[in-house]
């Protein structure tokens, strides 16, 4: 192949990039703890059986888990203005989308792991004469969190990668940003290949991580 | 411990009825678990339960401390009197909730098939989790009484092991001082043997018998008979959610009167004279 490499030019957009990169990881770490407060009130609400409480849930839940989170993207940001009729910024328009994104996610995980916990707990701790809120506290969750830590994680993993959707609501994200330096200097291979790598590199410690914590629980 | 015979005459005499239960029914959709059953318990009694699989023993344990709910009858323990036939308008009918509920069953100690201990606290970890949680009780205080309930359930060199590093007999000992640190007034046995290797049931009845005979008011479902016959004041045989049966030990368990109560004990016979409890 007669195809000369360069990725000098793209170093001299090292500023450029490191912002791009900044907003990247502050979507990542914003939706995340915003989708895991949305999932620990909805995933505790829905443990009451009261089905006016857990039917929206439930449709908010589906909602979101069975539409791409490319279409709620844009229909936040082209749509939702419309129903409001304010205008949406981008960067809010996809961060909403985002958030409540992984908000469903996360509140199927945390319902998940408190029925997972064996009844036998439940009505041990009822026998001793443990309130709902005393067991919850003291006996049901110290034991769930432990299981939902590793699905919790690979979610926001998962969520890193999601984050470069910001691209079509112009969001100068990490890709974004490629598709910038990409039309500056005409070199598509050496900018997505770096593009690809930067989430490589801070994907891959993390699935470890996950990893290891996945079979540290198991023990 | 009371004279069974005593105690079986005494029905009438409310003042030192422990629990009183009339007419006590569960059911599940169109399954009745529990079809009427009716029970006193004397303040210092052993009541064994005995019955084959399915008989509704096991559910009707679970509704004295109100783990199932009720669907009629009345349940009465200590003071507190629950009459779950009258109708909803009635103060008496509700089914107690919440905080209220919480301290109903605190009186009221139950150990169970599966142990279910709390897997992320050491043994006394458990024993001490009633008194710190339910009752508020300082932390070295509750300590004090575990390890005092651990030791004399033969567990004092266990009190740092998690219940996954402890056999089935001594996860069961410790639930058995899990509920005794509640201080209950009435303890629940539901078939707490079934689930142990048969080397390791001993231990376990061992510590029970010694309960017995410091007092403490037990009703106990088992299979075991040897048990029955040596530590019950009184032994009641269900069949299909009903009591068929119910006496003194010695006369339910080796002169049965009801034909199904015959049948269901001749399979334990042998049993009873083999196992010394």
């Amino acid at each position: 192949m007669a195809y000369k490499w360069d990725f000098g030019l793209i170093l001299s957009y090292a500023n450029f990039w490191a912002k791009g990169l900044g907003i990247t990881l502050a979507y990542s770490v914003g939706t995340v703890l915003g989708g895991l407060i949305i999932g620990v009130i909805c995933g505790m609400l829905l443990l009451y059986k009261r089905k006016w409480l857990t039917l929206p849930i439930h449709f908010y839940v589906e909602l979101f888990r069975c539409t791409p989170l490319l279409v709620q993207i844009v229909w936040f940001y082209y749509a939702l203005p419309i129903v409001l009729s304010v205008e949406l910024p981008a960067w809010l328009a996809a961060g909403l989308g985002l958030t409540l994104y992984m908000g469903a996610f996360a509140t199927e995980i945390f319902r998940g792991g408190i029925i997972s916990i064996d009844k036998g707990q439940w009505q041990a701790a009822r026998a001793l004469g443990m309130t709902n809120g005393e067991m919850m506290r003291h006996i049901i969750l110290p034991q769930a969190i432990k299981r939902m830590v590793p699905p919790f994680v690979n979610q926001s993993i998962i969520q890193l990668k999601n984050t470069s959707l910001l691209y079509v609501v112009a969001v100068p994200d990490l890709m974004y940003t490629g598709s910038i330096v990409v039309s500056d200097t005409f070199r598509p291979l050496e900018v997505y290949t770096s593009v690809a790598a930067m989430y490589f590199a801070i994907l891959y410690p993390l699935t470890l991580w996950a990893k290891r914590m996945e079979a540290k629980v198991d023990q | 411990m009371t004279n069974s015979g005593a105690a079986d005459e005494n029905g009438a005499n409310g003042a030192d009825v422990m629990v009183r239960v009339e007419g006590l029914r569960k059911s599940y959709g169109t399954v009745e678990a529990v079809r009427g059953v009716s029970l006193d318990v004397h303040r210092g009694q052993v009541v064994v339960v005995i019955g084959p699989s399915g008989c509704g023993k096991s559910t009707f344990l679970r509704c004295v401390n109100l783990l199932e709910t009720p669907s009629a009858g009345t349940l009465r323990v200590g003071d507190r009197t629950i009459d779950f036939s009258a109708p909803p308008s009635d103060k008496g009918h509700a089914m107690p909730r919440g905080r209220d509920l919480a301290r109903f069953r605190a009186r009221i100690g139950m150990v169970f098939q599966q142990f279910d201990l709390f897997p992320h606290m050491t043994a006394l970890g458990n024993v001490m989790s009633g008194p710190m949680i339910v009752k508020k009780m300082r932390e070295a205080e509750a300590e004090a009484i575990a390890r005092n309930l651990l030791a004399k359930v033969g567990l004092a060199n266990f009190t740092a092991r998690f219940p996954r590093e402890l056999s089935g007999g001594q996860q069961q000992r410790v639930a058995i001082a899990r509920a005794m640190a509640m201080e209950p007034e009435l303890m629940l046995f539901d078939e707490v043997t079934s689930a142990l290797d048969p080397e390791l049931v001993g231990e376990v009845l061992d510590v029970m018998k010694e309960l017995a005979l410091e007092g403490t008011t037990m009703i106990v479902v088992t299979h075991e008979m040897a048990f029955a016959r040596d530590v019950a004041d009184h032994v009641v045989v269900m069949d299909l959610g009903q009591v068929v049966e119910q006496g003194a030990a010695a006369d339910v368990l080796l002169q049965p009167k009801n034909a199904r109560t015959a049948s269901f004990l001749a399979r334990f016979h042998s049993t009873i004279g083999d196992r010394k409890a």
